[in-house]
């Protein structure tokens, strides 16, 4: 009766380092990434149609950043201060400030019709700054953002999905 | 080992690696082509150029833009964003770019194309420096695929000025 006990613990123990061991390995390539992309974010979900019909609700984009100044043209991902989400957008105008190297940045949505200081911008803001910008898209794949889109939208999906899999995981005879 | 959801699980695995091996190898194949895109800005008129209300310099021009850009569409193109900057230096700012007007290309039989317009966007500095400015006109593009990695270059066309007082 012990032996058949300590085997049980031994078993459920493994599981359980296993699980532990699949975690932090996810963990891990998720902050490499972080690195070798320099964004906090390396991927981000579109959530609103104000890129199309180029970059479309749903859509998965991949993101990079380094120190090198940004340009007109580029479809950068940027956090405006009070509200959560963050924005991807085009830079339509770029000054950069000669004494101070300070670069200041204009942004819009391709399929807005006006400039971001019209709705985006916190009140009274007219530029963005460099170190507002947390990337720049580099690729993307398209509608693979919907899974995302859809538990954020509806969480009872999420927890259902994370049950379901913990539950694969403990039965699971090997 | 035979259950079915072993079964899903490894058919799901290899079907969405596959997937992601194809849209990487779509991606790739855009580095074969190499485009010989061409393009010409004319100014055809400069049609005010005042100092606003906030000290600002801000200018509307008519713009006579021609380009060729098929060769840049590949099979894995979805659009060509292309966009006209004016870049310029002033004795506050090293390097101004304002975009002055852009346009989508949906597809390769719109690639060649010929525009007559005025600004779509505001032509402004930040401070009084554009009078007799010389500016260049960049023609930039970049390329959206529908998988994959993002490309963009620009063709700088140079030799434009400002007129030296306002009008």
């Amino acid at each position: 009766m012990d032996s058949f006990r300590s085997i049980s613990i031994r078993r459920s123990t493994t599981q359980a380092i296993n699980l532990g061991m699949m975690m932090t390995s996810a963990l891990m390539m998720w902050k490499l990434w972080m690195c070798v992309s320099g964004t906090e974010s390396p991927v981000v979900v579109v959530l609103t149609g104000s890129m199309e019909p180029g970059i479309k609700k749903g859509d998965l984009l991949f993101l990079h950043m380094n120190q090198s100044p940004i340009c007109s043209g580029e479809i950068v991902v940027f956090n405006v201060e009070g509200k959560e989400i963050p924005i991807v957008h085009r830079v339509v105008t770029v000054h950069e400030e000669r004494e101070t190297e300070k670069v200041t940045i204009l942004t819009k949505g391709d399929n807005n019709r006006v400039d971001d200081r019209h709705g985006v911008y916190a009140d009274g803001q007219l530029w963005l700054e460099q170190n507002h910008i947390q990337g720049r898209v580099m690729g993307f794949l398209p509608y693979l953002g919907w899974a995302t889109i859809i538990m954020t939208e509806k969480p009872v999906i999420k927890y259902i999905l994370i049950g379901a899999l913990s539950l694969l995981v403990i039965t699971s005879k090997e | 080992m035979h259950s079915f959801g072993y079964r899903a699980n490894a058919l799901i695995t290899f079907a969405v690696t596959i997937l992601a091996l194809m849209c990487a190898i779509a991606s790739l194949s855009d580095n074969l082509n190499s485009p010989s895109p061409s393009s010409q800005v004319q100014v055809l008129n400069i049609n005010w150029f005042q100092k606003q209300p906030n000290g600002n310099d801000e200018v509307s021009m008519t713009l006579n833009i021609s380009a060729d850009l098929q060769s840049m569409f590949t099979w894995n193109t979805k659009q060509v964003f292309v966009f006209i900057a004016a870049e310029y230096e002033t004795p506050k700012n090293a390097l101004n770019q304002v975009s002055l007007w852009d346009g989508i290309i949906p597809s390769k039989e719109h690639a060649k194309f010929w525009i007559h317009t005025t600004n779509k966007y505001r032509f402004t500095d930040q401070g009084s420096n554009l009078r007799g400015k010389e500016f260049n006109l960049t023609l930039h593009w970049h390329v959206m695929p529908k998988t994959g990695k993002m490309f963009a270059d620009k063709i700088v066309m140079s030799g434009f000025r400002l007129p030296d007082e306002y009008r």
